[in-house]
This record gives structure tokens, sequence and C-alpha cells, in this order.
């Protein structure tokens, strides 16, 4: 019934969504930030660590979501330890075209740490789901809204 | 749905006991036939339409009303002498007339049109809430409210320090009437509860609330949006002093909705919006208001929604809202035992009288999951928080999907729910 859907639940997407890494709160973190989907109901909180210079020296996540946004969540914890502010800037920007534009109309955000991209990739499904793309964007946005030293994030009002 | 009665023998249109013949009201609705997600080289699947608790399905009857009318009778309405304005300003108000016998209302007076459900709330409270409440006053909700029957009073709140209670519901998504009952106190001034919950199902005890509240001569008003369109209902039977209904849950078209309220409330009321129609006389100095219920349709009303409200209350009332209950109840009987025959499947609101809604969850699967595999199967649900957070939090979900049944569903769509239920547990799996 279902035969389409595998390129929006991919088996890593599946694997994440059930097994996510880097779950729930740290002991130490230094940042934080809250994310919510008011249409179906997502909350997750991001926490990083982030060291004197800059680099994300660690990542957790907790809440409740699908498959999608769970996933994502955990997908990003993994990729952006140890990356710098400016390199996950460029990740997020990158990956928020990957969800949302033609290929044509990518733009440029810097130095792309490619190997990351190709991990993200397997959430490039929701492209042909509209109505999924903020699952899998409202980990980044709260991400980057914790980077930024903001306390919330909303799918409804962070231009997603 | 009156507060008393059970589904009714099944009678058809014709006042005969002919069973009711739903393959024949399938037909009446065009959108029912079409495929959904078809693409180049793959047959589309079926639409299992099963969000009606949103927005219903348009008949054919509907349809063709609002044409004709756009085709033969269009024209302002209430202020041109011309031959098609008065055509138009029969048509319409024709409605108001059919509205009031749709509610049993006491007179066509009675009846006011508003955009949607959502500005009857609006309408009531910065109207009757702000010439009627003052600081220290209460409004009481219910635990199950649609958010369209709570922020206008929390509005009213912040602008006139009023108070805002809740009273509280039962595990089985039934109002706990005994807190309720105790919640009457001489604070409480406004009691505004729905008939039928969008999340639940479940019908609340009108009757009795309203009982209630007059005993201690406190004001009810009661949210029809769902219950209206599962059964009939009788505004004076259970004494609501306001009832408010949408046209597009009943099969009509979206930008019209309906306030009921008691003649003697609506002439005491000050105007809602101000331009024209709603106005006697004009002055720079003085305006003076007309009487009720066009003091509060200020503007062009929705003329054309008004035509198709019409001819739905036509169809509805054709087939039986007794039949068509007796159809619902029959369908929610069904669905609700054959998904509980699913491993990890809870349903959320089992009251004892429910309308045909069924709200669930998953273990282990998100109900936006769901929605978007069960739509891969045509079967369209609607999955989220259902404009009713506190509601969810009190059930400790974050969302529920919700399959609500109409008038044209069938036991075969209910089947094709439940296999792509089953479908959507081994994937995830």
């Amino acid at each position: 019934m279902f035969d389409d859907l595998r390129d929006l639940y991919q088996e890593v997407i599946l694997d994440h969504g059930k097994n996510p890494r880097n779950f729930g709160r740290p002991e130490a973190f230094n940042r934080t930030a809250r994310g919510d989907n008011p249409l179906c109901g997502d909350k997750i909180a991001v926490y990083l660590t982030l060291a004197d210079d800059g680099t994300i020296r660690d990542v957790h996540f907790d809440g409740r979501g699908c498959a999608i946004s769970q996933a994502s969540a955990s997908l990003m914890t993994d990729i952006l330890r140890g990356k710098s502010t400016a390199e996950a800037e460029a990740l997020f920007g990158a990956f928020h075209d990957m969800c949302t534009k033609d290929e044509d109309q990518w733009t440029d955000h810097g130095a792309v740490d490619e190997d990351a991209m190709d991990k993200l990739q397997v959430l490039s499904g929701v492209r042909e789901f509209p109505m999924r793309v903020k699952c899998a964007t409202l980990a980044w946005h709260t991400m980057r809204a914790a980077l930024h030293g903001e306390a919330t994030t909303s799918t409804e009002n962070a231009g997603f | 749905m009156t507060d008393t009665a059970t589904a009714s023998p099944i009678s058809a249109a014709d006042g005969s006991n002919a069973p009711y013949d739903v393959a024949r009201v399938r037909e009446d609705f065009p959108i029912l036939t079409r495929l959904v997600h078809e693409r180049p080289g793959r047959p589309g699947k079926p639409l299992v339409y099963l969000d009606n608790a949103a927005s219903a399905q348009k008949p054919r009857a509907v349809i063709e009303a609002m044409t004709r009318f756009l085709e033969q009778d269009y024209a302002n309405v209430h202020r041109g002498v011309h031959f098609l304005s008065q055509r138009s300003t029969d048509l319409y108000e024709g409605t108001r007339d059919k509205v009031a016998r749709f509610l049993n209302a006491p007179a066509r007076e009675t009846i006011v049109f508003t955009r949607n459900a959502t500005e009857a709330f609006n309408l009531v409270a910065q109207t009757w809430g702000r010439a009627n409440l003052k600081a220290g006053d209460a409004v009481l909700i219910s635990e199950m409210e649609h958010h369209a029957n709570i922020v206008p009073w929390q509005l009213l709140r912040d602008q006139t320090g009023i108070q805002l209670k809740v009273a509280p519901i039962l595990d089985d998504g039934s109002l706990d009437m005994d807190a309720f009952a105790g919640l009457l106190t001489p604070e409480v001034k406004l009691v505004a509860v729905t008939h039928g919950s969008n999340v639940l199902g479940t019908i609340n005890p009108v009757k009795d609330i309203a009982r209630l509240a007059h005993a201690k001569g406190i004001t009810v008003l009661f949210d029809g949006s769902q219950a209206a369109v599962h059964g009939p209902v009788d505004v004076q039977a259970i004494d609501a002093d306001f009832y408010v209904m949408t046209g597009h849950k009943l099969y009509g078209p979206t930008g019209i909705g309906v306030l009921y309220g008691r003649k003697a409330l609506l002439d005491a009321m000050p105007p809602y919006q101000g331009g024209g129609d709603m106005i006697s006389t004009v002055s720079f100095a003085r305006t003076t208001y007309r009487e009720a219920p066009y003091r509060f349709e200020a503007g062009t009303p929705p003329i054309i929604e008004g035509i198709g409200l019409g001819a739905a209350i036509d169809y509805v009332t054709a087939l039986g809202m007794d039949a068509i209950q007796a159809h619902e109840q029959r369908l929610l009987a069904y669905a609700s035992e054959r998904l509980q025959e699913i491993e990890g499947l809870r349903i959320i609101g089992t009251a004892p009288r429910k309308a045909a809604i069924l709200s669930f969850t998953i273990d282990g699967i998100h109900p936006h999951d769901i929605g978007t595999l069960l739509d891969r199967g045509g079967v369209a649900v609607r999955v989220g928080r259902h404009c009713a957070e506190p509601l969810m939090d009190r059930f400790g979900v974050g969302a529920t999907a919700r399959a609500s049944f109409g008038l044209y569903n069938t036991e075969a769509e209910a089947d094709a729910l439940v296999e792509a239920v089953t479908a959507c547990k081994a994937f995830f799996g």
C-alpha cells in the first residue's frame, strides 16, 4: 500500500526515528531553545554545549514528534558535534534549501560539509510532501534559535 | 441532536420505512468518485473521506443552487428596488427561515448570519459580553472546548477583567457533571460549552446543563458546530440562550455561520461591527441601529453562501436528520469495534453518547506519520491537535489521528480505514 512512501521513510529515518541518538536533556549545556510546531503538536528542545571558540562540543535533544522530526533531530545531533558555529549555519542553509527548493534554486551558503549533506540526503524526500517540510526542519530551526540565544521558536512565525 | 434522543428508526425522506440508501446518497456528491494520488503508470486510490469534522463535502444540490443563483438571480440584497435585488433578498432571507426551522428557533429574527462559527463566539463575547460582564464575573467553559470557544473569552478577559473557569471532563471524555454543577458559583454569568466535541465526539447533556445554569440565573451558549450536523437540534427543547453552528460542516459552503440568540437577549445587545445594512439612520452626530438580527450583520453579507446553506439544509432535511443520525451511529459502532481490534490502538473519547468521531493514537507511531500513510492509502483523516490543545494536554497526548464520519460514509470505508491503519503498523513495525 505504501511502496512510494519508502522515499520519505527511508530505513535510516525509521531507525533514527525509533532509536534517536543523543536523546535526553544532558546534565551540562550552555545554550538551549525550545521548538514548537503547533500544527502537529511537535515540541522539541535542543541543548548545545559551545566551547569558547564557538565550536559545538555537544548536542542533545528531547521532546516528542513524528518519525521525520525525531530522525531529523537525531541526525542533526550526530552531524553537528565538532562543527564550528559558521559550519552549523552553512549546513542549516544548505539543508533548508534541500528540503524546500528545487536544486537550481539552491543558494551559496559558503563552505558546506559535503559528507554531512550526504547523510542528510535521506530527508530530502520531504520535498514532495509540503506538509512535512516543517517536521524535517524543526530541529534545525531550534538549534539555530539556541545558537542565537533565543529561547523559543515556532514553525508558525519563524519563516520556516 | 435532542437531548434525550437515541437513534430513532431509520426512515427515508418520504416518511416511508425504506432503509437509508447510502449508495444512492453517495451519488449526490460528485467529489466522492474521484481518485487521489494518481500518477503516470499508476492508478489512483479511491477517496475515503473521513475528515468530515473538519469540513464536509458538498452535494450537487448545493453546488447547483449556488451556480444557478449566480447565473440567474444574483444581486446585492436589502437595498435595491430592482428585480434581481428583490429576488436575491427573498432567496437569501429564505435561508434565515430555513435555519430557524432547522434549529426549531421560535422566530426568524433570532437567527444571525456570521462568517463562521468562530465569528459567532466573538460576536457574543464582544457584544453581550461587553454589555453584561464586568471585572470579577466569570465565564464557565469546559475542558473539551475548541479554541474558538476559548480564545474569544480570553480576549474579553484581557479587556474587562472577567475570569475564565473550566469544567473538567472524565477519563471517558464525558463532562464531569458533578464538578460542573459545583462550579456554578455566583460570579458565573455565562456557561459556554460545546454540544458535541470535535475531538472526542462526546455529546454533552445540554438540556441538563441549561437547566442547572438557568436555575441560578446563568445564561447558556452551546457550540453546535459538530452536534448540529450529526442529528436533530431543537434550541427551544434544550432551552439554549445562544446556539452556534456553521455551514461548511453541514454540507454547505464555507463563509457562513449562524448564531441563534433568544430574542430578548439579541434585542438588548449593542451592535458588533459598524457599517452599512446595520443602521437605521446615520448622521455625523448620531447613528441609530437596526433591530436584531440586522444590527449584527454589517456590510454586504455572504449572499451566495447563504443560498448554498439553504440548499444544504433542504438536502439534509429531505434525508432526515434522524435517519442521518441512525446511519452514523451504526457506522460509529462498527468502526469503533473494528479499530479496537488493533493492538496498541487507543481511542480517545469513549463517552456513552457520542457523534461519529473517532480520535485515536497508536503506540509508537506519531499521528502525523499515521496521517501521511493513511493518505497514501486514499484515506483522508485529520491529525494534530484539532484546535483543542488543552484537551490534548488533558489526555497526555501531543496529538491524535481523527476519523470523522458523515452521512455518505460506509462500512466499507470503515474497513478501508482499519486496513490502512493495520498496514501503517506493519510499515513502522
